[in-house]
Parts: structure tokens; sequence; C-alpha cells
């Protein structure tokens, strides 16, 4: 099983030739902006965040950076910064660097403002550009391929047929050698017991757990029902009765593989096969963790419609509700809601789901990517203790 | 004719409908390989559901063949299941219970 992709110097494929700009600080937003906006095809990620941030914070906001530098669908990135956060550019570019693929970095302060730096900025993605455009789509075999599940914006069809179809293909994804991330621990809540039982070990089994009650302690600590926040008001509204419901849904997406780990945040998997990623599941930290984590395509299943997108890895949209698909067809790139009418089984749906992952490794472009959707957002450890 | 509402698995006792269904109207639904005709009490939504046996206060509500929640009041066969009348057995000890016996 293969499709055309990128290959990069470390080995890695990519699905994409993004040339990536990122800002180290809220500080430098505009002028990567700038620079960005002044190169063909160029992506870029602004955040509030670069500065003041101390120990597992830190290391969670760099960590997700350079997850995205590293990521093989970019081809080269710079870097700008503003020249006095601790999220230094020259750290940022330095662990990038590490992946082997072009990187450089500015700091606003060194270039003498805005005007200059974007000027210098502009002059380097310009080589960059140049060099990355010389990449072409080679054969890449399948199992080079790490897929990340998200899904949001669930009603009861995300669970009948949406997330069980995806399961379908996410299990040909890991029988064809391939890696496959499975995020939102929140939405294992009710339904952890069916992922541990999946666990390749005893430890593997512990950490699902311990995950979970992680999530549902801080809770308790603070003195808040945990059945507060899930199911979501439109979750309700579309049928979702309890959070045992919603994560007995959610997890189908996974299929039945059997479960290699459990990942951090923004954590390459260290091996092939199914992976779980310990993060709480909002739709663009979600996707910007699946991504720093090295996933190259990511499907993303939902019963209301969402719009969500990353600037680096394309988003498939899915949905099993013909309404939503109607209505929102813009956001949505394949109906399965024809499982539901009886017109195709799972498996029929699962294959075209797992056809189209094929496509879009190879090139095909999705809704989220053609509608420019290249949302970014980092799952924060805690707030700056400055 | 309204479309066959989804039991997902044989031991569930609710059923999801993937249409907008008026009260008193008769559903179809398969159990263990038979369709069964069952009037709803109320108007169900696209997506909601409906019991497809008694389910007295206490009891389990199982989806997927899994639990749900637990009825927090008798629920009749063909009355709406939602949040009204189901909670959410997420407590210590019941996860506890459930890790157990696994």
């Amino acid at each position: 099983m293969s499709f055309q992709g990128f290959r990069r110097d470390d080995g890695t494929v990519g699905t994409r030739n993004n040339i990536l700009v990122i800002s180290t600080v809220v500080c430098a937003n505009q002028v990567a902006l700038n620079v960005a906006n002044n190169v063909e095809e160029a992506v870029y990620i602004t955040h509030p965040m670069g500065c003041g941030h101390l120990g597992a914070d830190f290391m969670r906001v760099l960590s997700t950076l350079v997850g995205f530098g590293k990521n093989p669908n970019v081809a080269a990135a710079l870097v700008v910064g503003l020249g006095c956060e601790n999220m230094s550019a020259k750290l940022v570019a330095d662990e990038i660097a590490k992946s082997k693929k072009p990187v450089q970095y500015i700091n606003i302060q060194d270039e003498g403002g805005t005007l200059k730096a974007t000027e210098r900025g502009t002059e380097i993605l310009l080589t960059l550009s140049e060099e990355a455009s010389e990449y072409t789509r080679e054969k890449c075999d399948l199992s080079e391929l790490i897929l990340g599940l998200e899904c949001g914006g669930s009603d009861a069809t995300s669970g009948l047929v949406a997330n069980p179809a995806v399961g379908v293909a996410a299990d040909m994804v890991v029988q064809a050698g391939g890696t496959v991330i499975l995020p939102e621990a929140t939405e294992w809540i009710g339904a952890e017991h069916l992922l541990a039982r999946r666990a390749v070990n005893e430890e593997v089994k512990k950490k699902i757990y311990a995950t979970v009650d992680k999530y549902i302690n801080k809770v308790l600590s603070m003195g808040i029902d945990p059945r507060g926040s899930q199911p979501t008001p439109g979750n309700i509204a579309g049928g979702i009765t309890t959070i045992e419901e919603k994560s007995l849904g959610n997890i189908c997406k996974a299929g039945y593989s059997a479960i290699q780990g459990v990942l951090d945040y923004a954590e390459r998997p260290p091996g092939k096969g199914l992976y779980l990623m310990d993060e709480p599941g909002l739709d663009v930290e979600s996707i910007t963790g699946l991504a720093a984590a090295g996933s190259q395509l990511i499907t993303f299943t939902t019963g209301l419609g969402t719009p969500a997108g990353s600037p680096i890895a394309p988003v498939i949209k899915i949905t099993g509700n013909h309404r939503t698909f109607e209505k929102m067809g813009d956001n949505i790139d394949i109906d399965v809601s024809s499982v539901l009418e009886g017109k195709e089984t799972l498996k029929q749906a699962g294959e075209r789901i797992f056809k189209m992952i094929l496509e879009v490794a190879s090139g095909k472009r999705t809704k989220a990517e053609i509608l420019k959707n290249r949302e970014f957002a980092i799952y924060r450890v805690w707030q700056y203790m400055v | 004719m309204v479309k066959e509402a989804i039991v997902m698995e044989p031991k569930d006792n609710v059923a999801t409908v993937i249409e907008d269904v008026e009260q008193g109207t008769s559903v179809p639904v398969n159990i263990g390989g038979k369709t069964k005709n069952i009037e709803v009490k109320q108007k169900i939504p696209f997506g909601h559901k409906f019991a497809i046996i008694k389910i007295p206060r206490g009891e389990k509500v199982i989806k997927y063949g899994e639990v749900i929640g637990l009825a927090s009041q008798p629920i009749n066969e063909g009355e709406h299941v939602h949040v009204h009348n189901v909670e959410s057995v997420y407590s210590k000890e019941l996860v506890q219970e459930r890790r157990e016996k696994k």
C-alpha cells in the first residue's frame, strides 16, 4: 500500500510541501504574518504565548512549536522572535534543525524593527521557498503515515456511523504498517475499560487508567462534578445523553487495533501502530497536538459540522448526518449517512474514507485546506507563574 | 413508513431514531434478528433514543452493549430516553466496579 509523498532528509515522508513561518512569541506575530503573506503558499503559526513560561509549561510550548517545524509536511521553516522572550527563536530553530531540514531564524530587535525584520524574513523565506520547490512527490509506503483522529461537534450519528467508519479506515492504516493516534482523553471517560483491554501490556493499561483518573481527579479537586462539561449543550441537543455515551461513540474511531502506548501532547510516536494521546479534546488544541506529534494527515468526524483545519496537516471532514452535509457541505468532505439509510455497509464507508486518505496523502486538497482553515492552539500546562 | 431505529448491540435497551418521529408513531426496531414495532410515547428528534423495553428506576441504560447511565426515573417502553430520565454513572465507585469486572 503506497501514496505519493515528499521524502525528507531524515527519512520521514510528507503529504504536503509547506514553507512554515513560526512566531515564537505573541510580540512577533505581526512580522510572522507579514513575511508569510509576502511569499506564495507560505503558512504560518501565531499564538498568544512565548514569554514567561516555566518548567513543564515551557516544554509544552517548545515541543509544540518544534513539533510543527519537524513535521514531515514542512519542507523548510523560518522562526521569528522578538529577541527578549524565553521561547527563543534560536532555540526553536536549533531543535527543528535536528530533523536536517532547512531552518533559519530572525529576531525583530536584532533586525531593527518591524519593517527591517519583515524585509529580512521575506528574503530568507524566498530562498527557502525556492529550495523547497525542488522536492517532488515519489512513491512512499503507507507505513510512513501517521494518521491523527479527531472528532468535534458530535451528535448521535458520530457514534453510530461516522466514528465506526473511520475506525474501519484506521484499522486498515494500522494493518498496512502505519501509525494512528487517538487523542481526547476526556472522551475516553466511561469507555476507558474497553481501551485498557486492548493495551499491549500491563504498563500501558495502567497508563490509560491513570490518564483518565488524572482528569477526573483534577476536576473533583476543584469541587466540581466531572459530569458538568460533558456532554456539551450541542451534544445533548444532538441526542447524546451522558459522557459514557459520548465516549463509547468516540473511541469507535480508533477501530479495534492493539494500543501500543499513551503519548504526551505533541509527542512523536516511538513506533508503529495505534497510540493514544493524553490531552483534553478541545478540537483545535487536539489537531495542533496531533500535527506537532508528526501526523501528516488528520480525519475529523463531526455531526453538527465545523470548519476547523490545521496550518500544516490536511484535515478530512467526515459526517454521518446528511442534514449537516447538506447545510455545511463547504466544510465537509465525506458523507457516510448512507450507512444509516442501509445503502452502504460500515465496511464500505470505511473503505471509502481509506481511499480518500490515500488520495489526500498524495495531494488531493481537502475543503479545510481550500478555504484556508489553518487554526492553531496549544494545550497549556498551566498559566504564567511570573 | 418511518425508518427503522438503530439498536447497536443485542444487550441494548434503547434504540436511536434516524429521523424525527412524531408522538404515537409505530417505529420498527430490529431486536435479536426480529423486527418489532414500538409506539413512541413522545416526539423523538433525529439522533435521540427511546426505550425498547421497560427500564425500572436505578437500572442500567445500555447502548453499544455498554452502560451509558442509570434510569433516574422509571422509563416505559417507547419513552424518550435522555437527560431528563438518565444520569451518568460516572462516579469513582462505579468506575472501580466496571474495571474489576473487565
